[in-house]
């Protein structure tokens, strides 16, 4: 099974080079290379407001100032980031004519996922037809969108049409001082997304599918801002499970969420990149801030994600439980196969009264591969009456991989209540083995098992990437078992 | 359906089972008592395909095949059953999920279309009645927190469910009392038919007063010493393996 496993992946990871990315492809790219003028060049490409581009010079400037962080559990040679290509416009011609012309392993791929026909060809990079293509169906979404005043757009066409938003919020969550690669972001970022829901509003519709079909390209350092106001509600759904191939290997997004007073956002992200080969060469880096901030009392956000892919993630996705009585949740389940390498965890930073946190989260780790859970829990002097509970669970799949928990505790008055449960198991033989005799296959019971360990943080998900996520675990494990 | 020749199995170099014959036929069922440590368990396993045996010498074949040539699942999907004397748990798993993983892994081996959602609950509600266990139990996780007669009732469930042509059950009666035990012989019973066979592994001759066996065997130390009918397991019972142990020393002198 691995090693067809293996095949699938190869082809994957072939597939764009075999086709030829380089020959028919539009690039309209800066050089390579990180100076203020790239950064002119970017902000003048994207015709963007002057205070984008005075924002990301003071964040160039301040990148300058700082290291590349160390502490992370996870190894990878120096990245140069002189040698880097920092803007590249988007593809303008689809690459294929028909889904004859993909390779037939990532169509595969594709069937066992489930993928919808018409999304496989997007995430392939065929034409679509004018009949059924995402341009309709993204301006049906627009339109029932438009009617409840939710903005939801681009976070270029945000700049040009929201800049006054844009400028109130970018930055107040993650501030480009914040760290390493968040400072980078500032500074380089592509384009990413943005919305918006006015007061009120509970959004109509689960915004997910129409970003995932317009989400296929949209570069190495992406931005995403969601800003609910009073009384909204929305679910957010970010990521793809169909296995991404990128050429670029680093990737440092940014996202924020803003809550105001009584909102709600649910964020849930599948995040399925390039893990790289068998010896873990050639896969994405995944370095990524996330946080949300509960502004108002009541607010309540909660993160859900599902991690299988990346040849390294380092990811925190974290919430300032700043209004009383405000809620943040996460729900975690990062899985590593071969030799890939997972730091990842949560903060949970308690400032209001009575504020209330949740997590879960389920380490998977096959292979030669580390998985580690880094969280921190602190509460204020001023949050009397926080609570937290957090659960953190490892499975191992092999005698070769590793898990850790890295979890951090820091409590600022008497009546605050932190718990904290971790439990470490192995996938038993007799369990194999009771799923073997009942005439499931070793790859079919590794899929079964772990998605009943990770059932808790799946049934989170909005129900058709739950269904997607299932399957997702299952492909990424197989061969897992030594 | 079932032939055992000469088998001959070892654990890390340590020989369990020592030349042991057996055949199965369809529409029988055999009972195979022995003290502990004698093999029974490690029979079992070998059938359905346990790897960590090294079986040094025999044949098995079933159903006209030789055994070994199939790897566990697919025992499995040919229709051999095994009730486990320990179920194991699966957390966060449903039983229904678990059973329409298998029963669709089965069909799709035999070439037919996985079942739909309302034929496999249509097919559950059945099984369930008639096994008479709990309509909630299915919801819940594989065994996860069962007590040991709710464990040993799910093997018949899943048994009922699967159809099996050869079901092997492996001390499903240890730990039952006697409401439990009822229970599961009933469901072994009524799940008897003209071409099935059952092999009922067992301690006790207690669950043979409620399934009824054509055939009885006595397993020694790795070797099947004695066989005969339902008398003979009643003779065990009153005159213990002690007796026997001496009279199959008698009839070797």
């Amino acid at each position: 099974m691995s090693d067809k496993n293996d095949h699938i992946l190869e082809e994957v990871s072939n597939a764009e080079y075999k086709y030829g990315f380089y020959t028919d492809i539009e690039m309209d790219q800066a050089p390579p290379g990180l100076t203020e003028d790239t950064i002119r060049f970017i902000s003048a490409k994207k015709n963007e407001p002057d205070f984008m581009l005075a924002f990301r010079l003071k964040a160039f400037r301040h990148w300058k100032t700082l290291k590349e962080p160390d502490w992370a559990h996870v190894e990878y040679p120096p990245i140069n980031y002189q040698d880097l290509i920092y803007y590249s416009a988007p593809r303008k011609r689809p690459k294929y004519d028909s889904l004859d012309e993909v390779d037939p392993e990532l169509l595969e791929t594709f069937e066992k996922l489930g993928i919808p026909l018409d999304e496989q060809k997007m995430l392939a990079g065929v034409a679509v037809d004018a009949v059924m293509d995402s341009v309709s169906v993204g301006s049906t979404f627009k339109k029932t969108l438009a009617e409840h005043g939710v903005i939801f757009c681009s976070f270029s066409e945000a700049l040009q049409k929201y800049p006054d938003l844009i400028k109130k919020y970018m930055g107040s969550v993650v501030p480009y001082t914040d760290n390493f690669f968040a400072a980078l972001n500032s500074a380089v970022f592509s384009d990413g997304s943005f919305a918006y829901i006015p007061k009120g509003v509970r959004c109509p519709l689960e915004l997910s599918t129409y970003f995932r079909i317009n989400a296929a390209n949209t570069g190495q350092f992406e931005r995403t801002l969601i800003v609910a106001e009073e009384g909204s509600y929305v679910s957010y759904m970010e990521g793809c499970t169909a296995p991404i191939r990128d050429e670029n290997q680093l990737h440092a997004a940014i996202v924020e969420i803003i809550a105001h007073k009584d909102a709600e956002v649910k964020y849930a992200t599948v995040q399925n990149w390039w893990p790289g080969d068998k010896e873990g060469k050639g896969g994405v880096y995944n370095f990524v801030t996330k946080r949300g901030i509960c502004k108002g009392e009541n607010a309540k956000i909660s993160w859900t994600q599902v991690e299988t892919g990346s040849a390294i993630t380092w990811k925190y996705p974290s919430l300032i439980l700043q209004g009383d009585n405000s809620v943040g949740e996460f729900y975690s389940v990062a899985v590593t196969n071969n030799k890939q390498q997972a730091d990842t965890g949560t903060k949970m930073i308690h400032l209001g009264k009575n504020t209330r946190s949740t997590i879960i989260s389920k380490g998977i780790s096959g292979g030669q591969s580390n998985n580690s859970y880094r969280g921190l829990v602190k509460t204020s002097r001023k949050a009397e009456n926080a609570r937290n509970f957090s659960q953190c669970d490892s499975l191992l799949l092999g005698d070769q991989c590793g898990a850790h928990t890295f979890p951090y505790i820091d409590v600022g008055n008497r009546s605050s209540i932190v718990e904290h449960e971790a439990t470490t198991s192995k996938i038993s033989e007799d369990q194999l083995f009771y799923c073997l005799q009942r005439g499931i296959d070793m790859e079919g019971a590794i899929g079964l098992i772990v998605n009943g360990y990770a059932k808790d943080v799946l049934s989170k998900l909005p129900m058709e990437f739950a269904v997607e996520a299932q399957k997702l675990l299952s492909i990424s494990l197989e061969g897992s078992v030594g | 359906m079932l032939q055992i020749k000469n088998l001959t199995v070892s654990i890390h170099g340590k020989p369990i089972i020592k030349g042991l014959n057996l055949e199965v036929k369809e529409g029988e069922v055999h009972a195979i008592m022995g003290p502990n440590g004698s093999g029974k368990s490690t029979l079992a396993s070998v059938i359905a395909g346990r790897e960590v045996f090294d079986v040094d010498q025999g044949e098995i074949s079933y159903m006209g095949k030789n055994i070994f040539d199939m790897p566990a699942e697919t025992r499995a999907r040919e229709g051999l059953f095994l009730g486990f004397q320990y179920p194991v748990e699966i957390p966060g798993v449903s039983i229904a999920n678990f059973m329409r993983t298998a029963i669709n892994e089965k069909r799709k081996y035999l070439g037919l279309d996985p079942m739909t959602g309302a034929e496999f609950l249509r097919l559950m509600e059945e099984k369930k009645k008639m096994v008479e266990i709990h309509s909630k139990l299915t919801n819940r996780s594989v065994n996860e927190g069962f007590s040991g007669g709710e464990k040993k009732k799910n093997e018949i469930f899943q048994m009922a469910m699967l159809e099996p042509r050869l079901a092997i059950l492996d001390e499903t009666d240890s730990g039952l009392d006697i409401d439990a035990l009822k229970v599961v012989a009933n469901g072994v019973n009524k799940l008897r038919k003209k071409d099935n066979a059952t092999i009922v592994i067992t301690h006790y001759q207690r669950l043979l007063d409620y399934i009824v066996p054509d055939f009885v065997h006595v397993l020694l130390d790795g070797r099947i010493i004695k066989s005969g009918n339902k008398e003979l397991a009643m003779e065990l019972e009153e005159k213990g393996y002690d007796w026997i142990k001496k009279e199959t020393a008698n009839d070797a002198v």
